[in-house]
């Protein structure tokens, strides 16, 4: 069988990365291949995306994808302003940030809050495990109150919700799945790389390593159980025959900013995913029936971006000439008329 | 011993009289005293008399003490003075105090209404009837308390002899052309001038003459003229964190940055600020940039560079060019935020985890502020790591006299950059982190290039040549000691030592920063009192060979470092350890700028004369 390429001649080997070094069946491998496939299906030229992480298991997911694309593995909960400052060099880029939940919502919360209160332009992916990997086996923000560890007893504390964090936080694009439904995940990367904005997804990644007891909602059984889908999901990329399956009435179209579109099938609820206080109503009572919600659970396409608060020139700013860059001679003697 | 203490001090000879005196001016912190100041010390300037002005002012929005030293010197000495030849007393909690400033049979101005003792004899008492003389000039209630201090504006003029003239042009300067503060201003000062005029018959040794030295000098402080070099270096992207005493720095970029970098065509800013959430993201976002191929740079002072160290260290190490200019004030701890100091030597020079060593430039003048700050933009980018502009509180915040800014005397330096025509021609060699040119700087891509074989991934993690992942003993080594034969590469490309000789001299002196004022003051009396040192001003870290050299060449040097514990001093006997007996420590750290004096005791006791 001939292999498949995309419209820009690329086959999927072209959007590959190193071999991972996770544990086999870890949830960041299928939330990896997701990645690739949503950018090969999207034709984005491997050169034209940058990819940036924390620190963590989490973070080493850029390396697995994609090595055609220049990558930075950052610091530890500082992955977001190291993107803000990067993506700046050359605005057309398309920057995907890979975070863990112990990189988020741990040590990473204030400048995660900062980043979706900018609204940089990026996809924002938490591979979220509720543990720390690296270390083996400590408990993160996110897990949940009373689960044991190992060597860490019983977790005392409640958990930090990344995707209410990131609603509150003003975040423009707000999803949450599971490494373990691909279409769903797939739909919402998709959709994700065409936000003008910040696209938060929260992916419940179970670590088959340190957690994955059947009663932690990081789990595999747990999440297969008790997941709730808001909507099925279709993302639509421009210029294509738009296929839709649905009944009319039934769907809801979400159109983003640069002409492509997403699509919701309702389900059991009547839910809206443009009401910012509707969205935390519904988190709030999900979380009183233990259910985890997983979907485009928030989006405001309008919502400017960082980029559109500032007057850039058309021409990338790393790619703008020295003698635009340094004003003339004369304009210092007027500065030094007026240093006095 | 007991000679010396007789001995004479010159400097009491020869500093008081004509167009050679200072002025202490205690006022209350958020009186509207800077304007009064400022205005004094601009007319001095116009009336061609070199001048500079240091602001003592306390970690406060209003209500607290404050001095204002303004130095006129006609032989150009800008550095502090212990004693002024004339106080002015505007504040009664400061009153029985700033008595203690005050010289020898000086002049004390005061506001008539402060009712506490005058405690010493010998002083030339000028009251000044402050609240009559506001009153007459019929203020809104409102401006009462702002304008008072232009009353000691006209009476020091009435009493020194300042024009009318350049006190108005320096209104019209600090009020940008409004009209009516600087006519509401001038009917104050003339009010008080008048009142001088009829009261006071004093034959005073100090006086203001007209020269014409300073027609080719500026008056300026270093943040500005930091910030104006950024600008001039091609700056495209800085984010900072406010903190005191560097926020005028980015400050001054938001303020011209809007008027010297927008493209004429497209009336597009060709650079982005953002105030970032900390000092945390303030970094990463530079880092950020400075990967992505952008001109990127921060500013910040002791508190906020320790929260700057573990990404500090990611840059070096990943090999990212970043300015950081550190405006020091006095630690540890918060320390003393308005206040200077030179303790933040050894914790830039060595910031971050692991070994690191970091390229620093230390500007001992305004100018230098300018030329440090685009030349550290160039460096930063040739050698593909941080470089560190090491300022202080009192280059920073205070008003220096200085010679005009020279344009860029080199263009733009980009260093080793690949696009995609470049990176053509030699992609089968081209490995990120190789060294082909035996230089120690190998070549790099930045993101936005489309070959296909640009890319690579950036990490703080161990690295092969090609930037992959390695944990191997040998690559880690090799790589570390590249990137330090790199460091030390550019030494001699740095801002050489500026060395001024005595003949005969055996004995030398190594300052660096703000205390070059001082020093040279010092070394005009020392001369006079017999005292031959060779100076050298270090302008940059790691040493060049010639500061090496000078160490070598003398049979003692002294090092004087406004710290504790002499790190300057602790550095260059590292770097020399033969001649490490040979070099004595002069560190002392009260939090105002070392002075003259205090330099000059120091080495008459130390060579016991």
């Amino acid at each position: 069988m001939a292999e498949k390429i995309n419209e820009i001649g690329l086959s999927r080997a072209d959007y590959k990365g190193k071999p991972s070094t996770l544990c086999l069946g870890c949830g960041h491998n299928a939330i990896v291949a997701q990645v690739i496939a949503a950018c090969f299906e999207l034709n984005i030229p491997p050169e034209n995306v940058i990819k940036v992480s924390g620190i963590g298991c989490s973070s080493k997911a850029p390396t697995y994808f994609m090595d055609r694309s220049f990558g930075f593995n950052g610091l530890h909960g500082r992955m977001p302003s190291l993107a803000t400052g990067a993506l700046f060099g050359d605005t057309s880029l398309i920057g995907i940030g890979i975070s863990g939940d112990g990189d988020t919502a741990s040590i990473g919360m204030g400048q995660f809050k900062h980043v979706t209160r900018r609204n940089v332009p990026m996809l924002y992916i938490v591979a979220n495990n509720g543990v720390y990997g690296l270390t083996k086996g400590q408990f993160s923000a996110t897990a949940e109150e009373g689960l044991a560890l190992k060597k860490q007893g019983h977790n005392r504390y409640v958990p930090v919700d990344i995707v209410w964090e990131a609603i509150a936080g003003r975040a423009s694009f707000v999803a949450r799945s599971f490494s373990g439904d691909p279409k769903q995940l797939k739909a919402l990367i998709m959709a994700g790389l065409h936000h003008n904005g910040i696209a938060v997804i929260d992916v419940i990644s179970p670590c088959v390593t340190f957690n994955n007891q059947d009663e932690s909602f990081h789990s595999y059984a747990w999440g297969k159980s008790h997941e709730v889908a808001l909507h099925e999901l279709s993302f639509v990329p421009p210029v294509r025959a738009i296929k839709v399956d649905y009944a009319e009435g039934e769907n809801l179209e979400v159109p983003l900013y640069d002409g492509t579109h997403i699509i919701l099938k309702k389900l059991s609820q009547d839910y809206q995913p443009n009401d910012r206080a509707k969205a935390m109503k519904m988190l709030e009572e999900a979380n009183k029936k233990n259910e985890l919600v997983t979907g485009l659970i928030y989006i405001n396409p309008q919502q400017r971006s960082l980029f559109d608060l500032y007057n850039l020139p058309e021409t990338p700013l790393n790619r703008l000439k020295a003698d635009q860059l340094r004003p003339s001679p004369e304009s210092l003697d007027e500065i030094n008329q007026l240093m006095y | 011993m007991a000679e010396s203490k007789n001995k004479s001090n010159p400097a009491e000879q020869r500093l008081s009289g004509v167009n050679e005196f200072s002025i202490n001016i205690g006022t209350v912190n958020g009186s509207g005293s800077q304007t009064a100041n400022l205005t004094i010390l601009r007319a001095i300037f116009k009336m061609g008399i070199p001048v500079s002005g240091k602001n003592i002012f306390p970690s406060n929005i209003q209500g607290l003490p404050t001095w204002y030293k303004i130095r006129i010197s006609q032989a150009g000495y800008a550095g502090r003075r212990k004693q002024a030849d004339i106080v002015v007393a505007m504040n009664p909690s400061t009153f029985t105090a700033d008595q203690d400033d005050l010289v020898e049979g000086g002049v004390f101005l005061y506001d008539e209404e402060i009712a506490h003792p005058i405690d010493r004899e010998d002083m030339i008492l000028v009251p000044m009837p402050v609240k009559r003389i506001v009153r007459e000039a019929k203020p809104h209630k409102d401006l009462r308390k702002l304008v008072a201090n232009m009353v000691y504006v006209g009476v020091l003029a009435n009493l020194l002899g300042i024009e009318m003239e350049p006190i108005q042009q320096a209104l019209e300067f600090h009020f940008k052309g409004k009209a009516s503060p600087v006519e509401f201003n001038m009917k104050i000062i003339e009010l008080a001038y008048q009142w001088a005029e009829e009261n006071l018959n004093l034959d005073l040794p100090y006086r203001i003459e007209p020269r014409n030295l300073t027609d080719k000098a500026i008056l300026v402080d270093g943040n500005t003229a930091g910030a104006l070099g950024t600008i001039y270096g091609g700056m495209h992207f800085v984010s900072w964190y406010p903190i005191t005493p560097a926020t005028s720095l980015p400050e001054s970029i938001l303020e011209y940055a809007p008027k010297l970098r927008v493209d004429p065509e497209t009336g597009k800013h060709t650079y982005v600020i953002i105030q970032a959430e900390d000092e945390l993201a303030a970094v990463g976002m530079v880092v950020g940039a400075g990967w992505a191929g952008l001109r990127a740079m921060t500013a910040t002072s002791g508190p906020g560079l320790s929260l700057m160290a573990e990404y500090t260290s990611l840059a070096y190490f990943a090999e990212i060019p970043i300015v950081v200019w550190v405006v020091q004030r006095v630690g540890p701890s918060t320390g003393l935020p308005t206040r200077t100091a030179q303790g933040d030597v050894n914790s830039t020079y060595y910031l971050g985890q692991g070994d690191t060593q970091h390229i620093l430039l230390i500007p001992g003048t305004v100018n230098e502020c300018f030329e440090f700050g685009w030349k550290a933009l160039d460096l930063a980018e040739r050698y593909q790591t941080a470089v560190f502009v090491l300022s202080d509180l009192d280059l920073g915040k205070n008003q220096w006299m200085t010679e005009p800014f020279e344009y860029p005397s080199t263009p733009i330096d980009r260093g080793k950059v690949l696009w995609e025509e470049d990176l053509e021609k030699i992609v089968d060699e081209w490995g990120r982190y190789r060294d082909l040119d035996g230089d120690f700087i190998p070549y790099r891509t930045v993101p936005g290039n489309r070959h296909p074989k640009s890319a690579y991934f950036a990490r703080g993690t161990g690295h092969d040549d090609f930037a992959n992942y390695s944990e191997h003993p040998s690559t880690w080594e090799k790589n570390l000691n590249r990137i330090k034969n790199k460091i030390n590469s550019s030494r001699k490309e740095l801002p050489a030592p500026i060395i001024s000789l005595q003949p005969g001299a055996a004995i030398g002196l190594i300052a660096f920063g703000s205390t070059n004022a001082a020093v040279r003051e010092a070394l005009d009396y020392l001369q006079e009192d017999g005292v031959k040192l060779d100076y050298l001003r270090l302008r940059a870290l790691p040493p060049s060979p010639e500061a090496l050299d000078f160490i070598r060449e003398h049979d003692k040097v002294y090092v004087l470092d406004n710290n504790r514990d002499g790190q300057m001093h602790g550095i260059l006997a590292l770097e020399v350890p033969e001649k490490a007996l040979d070099m004595v420590s002069l560190a002392h750290i009260d939090g105002l700028p070392i002075s003259a004096e205090w330099i000059r005791g120091q080495i008459l006791q130390e060579e016991k004369l």
